[in-house]
């Protein structure tokens, strides 16, 4: 099986296409004779539909619109300065003021997770920006002119892919330096080839459809076709893909500092606060690694139901 | 009184299939769609009965409840079938399983599909064998070469090994029937089972079907949508529309009296040999009784061709790696195999052949969208074969040529809306700077190709197949070509929706003076259209001429048997 | 009529297509051995080096010469065997990865196998019914495995478990400390220790086991359950299971003979993804669990900025897993009689 042919992320696992009922077999899906709504009118209904179908999306958008907030206002926000130790304070089981209680420092670990969310959320959405483009740019290309071009571009994702990408990552930020900058780096990289093969993939299917063929009959260039034709209709389920891609960046972003990578002490980030506490656990106490642990769960956790319904919103067939 | 015979009258006078009143309902997520409705209809042992209807009439749904095997989402909501004497609706779903296969058994639409993928073919025969316990371990694979010789498979033996992937779709079919009549059920239902095939391997799957159940003394149900083919195979005719049935009558009669309108208007236009292109359309409506225009030749028309095609070659590389490694050159496939022709100022040419012939490679080359390994293609006077495809986007000669595609849902970008669709080649390539200047030009083409110009706002999802192929056709000619090529425009269409289109584009042809290169699988619409037909077998050229005289006296062997295997009936 | 290779020829076909992989793979690692930010000779010498052992080392990895030269010299050493030496081990790379590599492949292989002992009965029986709880449960479980951080599981079973609970031994390692570790034979504790006989070893050694795989088994469960459920709907609703349906063969024949086996193609090769997800969350869960596998010695690698150990640590596991996608193509050319074929 060549690796450019395999559904590669588990992620997206469900994005295999369930086959089209036969034309004759079920019944439209609209009455008939029931007038078809304007696109808007008709979206409006489709998304009342699917938060209705998936409460989960509803719970996920707002727990979304929380996660910008604390980004944005966080420190702003913050009960205490994330900084400043107090011996007094320290090792304090979460309280009425200390939401998630103090680390070994005294530093307020509730003021710590709020501030990090910045970082994190930078780090994943730089990340991913990064892949996106590069990835849609090249993909779009191999998928559309095949030849050299995908050879070439197939062969360099094709050994990225042959090494674990956790594992490349780390070999990658190990090599180039220990810096915040190089996490966003590496975790493009590995992130690159989800969105090269999921453009080539989509650009490739529609390469000969008829929609391609009637632009270039109508004046249309190779290129322009690509851009303007073709290209708009890949973007939902790469959209979906970017969705799922941000939980998976930010994982992969704590993972990397949680085993001591990129962000240095001091700073509050979510993995590295994981990390620290995780010498606690086995004397009792849990807050410190399992509350931070918690909080990136929960972001993850929206990204994926995010993608999820952003999946149903796209294609009400491909749910699964 | 005939008592001494009585038991068998009455046998007979008891039908295998009775269904009365029945009704099929899909949960959907706009609520319950009633898909079969009120449907009854009877059929005796040794008889074909036909449903036929246009898409979504629910002709496939009324079979699959009759063997209880609709989607999760289908149920039947009321009356009752009865097979021999047996409740399909009260059943358990055990007597269901032993019922399936071997007493009522179903051939599919696309045969390729419905085999396992990977599973060798013999298994899959024996798999039915051994469920219903007509074979043992022992004699399987016997029964199972068995069965593959009775629907006269060569090498059964060696067929018995093969996986679907590796047969044709005719072969595929046969291994369908197989399966289908490996336990001797007593009624067979085919479900468009021709459809995709090309004719004459439809006209040999269908016989064979025919043969094998009068053999058997089986009772048949046909689904499908060509009437003609239900015609001509069939004992029995039921015609369904939204659901319901609106008219059954035996075969004969139906198609010499139909009652209901929506039948006459089906009959009508049902491509049969004979007629014009009016004809195809309901007695009602305007349109057909005017006079059909003559294609607009000129007195040039001979002289100088609008497109002269030469000595035009396309071959495609093979897998070569073994050609290679013993030091031989490359082997290739020729699709197009040194093919000369033209098409005269004003004249329409067909394009006929099977799947796979190459007629669709040589409508992509004169459309330059593809370009020849050899050959010239000379356009009014111009050889633009020598242009690249990939410049030929931005040449002169661009808007001159254009073309309308066989799946009208295909070739419109989902994402433009109708209007956006027919403005595309008007901004590319037209003259007209504004945007209201646009707006305008797409309201008029609308008008002209029958649009509603309150649907332009539209995207394709929204719109019908006739209203999409419209789309189509007024993106064709917005840039006013000289030579239109048409791939199969009515191909996806169902058939009172062709006899609209077709004749929309006679009467464009004329107004705007058009040539047209259409290529197609169906003669007798290629009769309707075309002055001159060209033939085409394995990329090369079998026979051409007047589409009068290659229809009345084909001389080729092989359009002797493309007309032969149109199905029409013979009364 | 199009040809069909045979068996033996696909399979030797695979194993060749495997080499540029691997080319490019040790390509890859030596540019990230010569992409160190300033000079590679420092980062290798290790923190606390003299301007004279930086020249030696320099010496010795050929860094004084053209990188052409130097990428030969960087595979002559790879041929034999030669990753360089570990500043902080004072080992070669090399042995210090080979013995430490069966604690990660026991812990990898254990979690593996419970995962697939849930994840496809669990995919199969949500396919089946879907709309029920099982499916429901299904979902919850996909999408809230996959926003686990490994980490994060890992530590949360340690607190109940082991902090709350008492029933799970100390996270740290493979076998607590009252215990020898059994001679070595597979590298598998458990295993070594019944061969040895020492049953209470091997309990030992499996009930230090059972967290970490616990926790690398629930991170992987995701991907396969839902991948099981996404291909067992779509053979479920494919026509062919319509036309054994219609020939009225049995469920469990439709089900497994049918359905499942076409929808382990899907699954096996989700399991390549899969391996690369889970090669990557053990780094993390021997972090965890102080197990000491490869994972762990990169970690420790990392901290002291030992280079060769961390380089030698990627290539390692690079071809670990090329092997692995190599072994599932193969069971993939096994499985599907369609690879191979040219139409």
């Amino acid at each position: 099986m060549k690796h450019t042919e395999i559904a590669i992320d588990p992620f997206a696992a469900s994005v295999a296409p369930e086959p089209a009922p036969a034309p004759d077999a079920g019944p439209p899906l609209r009455p008939h004779g029931a007038p078809a709504g304007r696109p808007s009118l008709s979206l409006a209904r489709h998304l009342v539909y699917v938060l209705k179908s998936n409460p989960m999306t509803l719970v996920a958008s707002v727990l979304f619109v929380v996660m910008l907030l604390a980004a944005v206002f966080g420190p702003v926000l913050a009960p205490y300065n994330p900084l400043k130790s107090e011996a007094a304070a320290a090792l304090q089981p979460p309280s009425f003021s200390h939401w998630f209680g103090t680390d070994d420092l005294g530093r307020d670990v509730f003021s710590r997770v709020l501030v990090a969310t910045r970082l994190d959320l930078t780090i994943a959405l730089a990340a991913v920006a990064i892949s996106f483009v590069l990835g849609s740019i090249v993909g779009s290309l191999a998928g559309y002119y095949g030849g050299w071009i995908d050879k070439i571009t197939g062969r360099i994702i094709d050994t990225i892919m042959a090494f674990p990408l956790f594992v490349l990552a780390m070999g990658i930020v190990a090599a180039l330096g220990n810096s915040v900058e190089n996490i966003v780096y590496a975790t493009a990289i590995v992130n690159l080839p989800f969105y090269a093969r999921m453009a080539r993939a989509e650009v490739n299917v529609r390469r000969d459809a008829g929609f391609v063929q009637a632009a270039k009959l109508s004046g249309n260039t190779d290129l322009r076709a690509l851009a303007t034709q073709i290209f708009p209709n890949a973007l939902p389920p790469m959209m979906v893909q970017i969705s799922l891609n941000l939980g998976w960046a930010i994982l992969n972003a704590a993972g990397l500092s949680f085993i001591g990578l990129g962000v240095n002490p001091p700073t509050p980030e979510w993995g590295i606060m994981v990390a620290e506490g995780a010498r606690f656990i086995v004397s009792g106490e849990w807050w410190l690694a399992l509350l931070p642990g918690a909080v990136l769960m929960l972001a993850v956790f929206t990204f994926n139901m995010l993608g999820d319904g952003l999946r149903d919103l796209v294609d009400p067939r491909q749910r699964t | 009184m005939i008592l001494s015979d009585g038991g068998r009258t009455i046998e007979a006078a008891v039908p295998l299939v009775k269904v009365d009143n029945l009704s099929v309902d899909f949960k959907t997520r706009n609520g319950i769609v009633h898909a079969v409705r009120d449907v009854s209809f009877e059929l005796m042992k040794g008889k074909t009965l036909g449903i036929v209807g246009e898409s979504g009439s629910g002709k496939s749904v009324t079979s699959y409840a009759l063997m209880r095997i609709l989607d999760a989402a289908g149920y039947i909501a009321g009356g009752r079938v009865r097979f021999s004497s047996i409740d399909i609706g009260a059943a358990t779903e055990a007597e269901m399983r032993d019922l399936r296969g071997r007493e009522i058994s179903m051939v599919f639409q696309s045969p390729r599909l419905a085999l396992n993928p990977i599973r060798k073919v013999g298994h899959q025969i024996e798999d039915v064998l051994r469920q219903h316990l007509q074979a043992s371990a022992a004699n399987a694979r016997q029964k199972a070469i068995e069965a593959l010789r009775h629907v006269r498979i060569n090498n059964p033996e060696e067929r018995y090994h093969s996986y679907p992937f590796e047969l044709s779709g005719g072969m595929c079919q046969r291994i369908v029937i197989a399966l289908a009549l490996a336990c001797r059920p007593q009624l067979m239902i085919a479900d468009e089972p021709t459809t995709g095939l090309d004719v004459t391997t439809q006209k040999a799957v269908m016989d064979l079907m025919a043969d094998l159940t009068r053999e058997h003394g089986m009772a048949t149900i046909l689904i499908t949508h060509d009437l003609g083919l239900a015609a001509s195979y069939c004992d029995d005719l039921i015609v369904m529309k939204d659901g319901e049935v609106v008219e059954s009558a035996p075969a004969e009669v139906l198609f010499k009296a139909p009652r209901h309108p929506y039948t006459r208007k089906l009959i009508r236009a049902t491509p049969h040999g004979t007629g014009t292109i009016r004809e195809l359309l309901p007695e009602d409506s305007p349109l057909a009784n005017r006079p059909v225009p003559a294609s607009p030749k000129s007195a040039e028309h001979k002289t100088t061709p609008i497109l002269a095609v030469k000595n035009l070659v396309k071959e495609y590389p093979m897998k070569a790696s073994a050609a290679r490694r013993r030091g031989e050159p490359a082997p290739v496939f020729r699709a197009v195999d040194d093919i000369s022709f033209s098409v005269g100022h004003g004249e329409s040419v067909g394009l006929v052949g099977e799947s796979g012939c190459g007629k669709s490679t040589i409508s992509a080359m004169a459309m330059r969208l593809l370009d020849p390994t050899s050959g010239s293609i000379v356009f009014q006077g111009q050889d633009i074969g020598a242009i690249p495809a990939g410049r030929f986007a931005t040449s002169e000669q661009r808007p001159r040529l254009q073309m309308v595609f066989q799946d009208p849902t295909d070739s419109l970008n989902p994402r433009f809306s109708a209007a956006r669709s027919i403005a595309d080649p008007i901004r590319r390539m037209g003259k007209l700077g504004s945007a209201r200047a646009i707006a305008e030009r797409v309201e008029q083409l609308a008008e002209l190709v029958g649009f509603p110009a309150h649907l332009l706002d539209r995207f394709p999802h929204q719109l019908s197949g006739g209203q999409k192929a419209r789309v189509g056709i007024a993106r064709a000619i917005a840039v006013d070509p000289a030579l239109l090529v048409l791939d199969e425009p009515t191909a996806a269409l169902d058939v009172s929706v062709q006899a609209v289109v077709l004749n929309l584009l006679v009467d464009l042809r004329a107004r705007l003076n058009m040539s047209y290169l259409f290529v197609s699988h169906d003669l007798s619409v290629v009769r309707l259209l075309c002055d001159r037909v060209i033939v085409m077998k394995q990329g090369r050229i079998g026979e051409q001429g007047d589409c009068e005289t290659v229809l009345e006296h084909p001389t080729n062997p092989y359009t002797k048997a493309l007309i032969e295997a149109i199905p029409h009936p013979n009364f | 009529m199009a040809k069909v290779k045979t068996k033996s020829s696909l399979v030797l076909g695979r194993v060749v297509q495997a080499i540029p992989t691997l080319i490019g793979v040790i390509v890859v690692a030596f540019l990230l051995t010569r992409a160190l930010p300033g000079d590679p000779a420092v980062y290798f010498a290790g923190p606390a080096a003299t301007a004279e052992s930086i020249e030696q080392v320099r010496v010795a990895l050929g860094l004084d010469k053209s990188m052409p030269e130097q990428f030969l010299i960087y595979c002559r050493d790879l041929m034999t065997g030669n990753l360089g030496e570990s500043i902080s081990t004072g080992q070669p790379v090399l042995s210090d990865v080979m013995s430490r590599l069966p604690a990660s492949l026991e812990l990898t292989l254990t979690a593996l196998l419970l995962s697939i002992g849930v994840a496809l009965p669990l995919g199969i029986l949500a396919a089946t019914q879907p709309g029920t709880w099982i499916d429901h449960l299904c979902r919850l479980i996909v999408t809230a495995g996959v926003s686990l951080p490994v980490f994060f599981t890992g530590l949360l079973l340690v607190y109940v478990l082991y902090y709350l609970l008492g029933i799970a031994p100390s996270p740290l390692g493979r076998l607590d400390f009252i215990y020898l570790s059994p001679p070595q034979v597979t590298g598998f504790y458990v295993f070594d220790a019944l061969i040895a006989g020492d049953a209470e070893t091997a309990l030992a050694a499996l009930r230090q086991l059972v967290l970490p795989a616990m926790t690398l088994g629930l991170f992987t469960l995701a991907p396969i359950a839902r991948m099981t459920r996404a291909a067992m709907l779509q053979a479920l609703g494919s026509e062919f299971i319509r036309t054994a349906r219609a020939a009225g063969l049995g469920w469990t024949k439709v089900l497994f003979a049918y359905a499942l086996r076409n929808a382990l193609l899907p699954i096996v090769t989700t399991l390549g993804m899969v391996f690369s997800f889970m090669l990557g969350a053990n780094v993390l869960v021997e972090k965890v669990f102080a197990w000491p596998g490869i994972g762990s010695y990169a970690v420790e690698a990392l901290v002291v900025s030992d280079y060769a150990a961390v380089q030698g640590f990627v290539l390692t596991m690079a071809i670990l897993f090329v092997t692995i996608n190599l072994l599932i193509d193969l069971a993939y050319t096994a499985i599907d009689p369609r690879v191979g074929f040219d139409g």
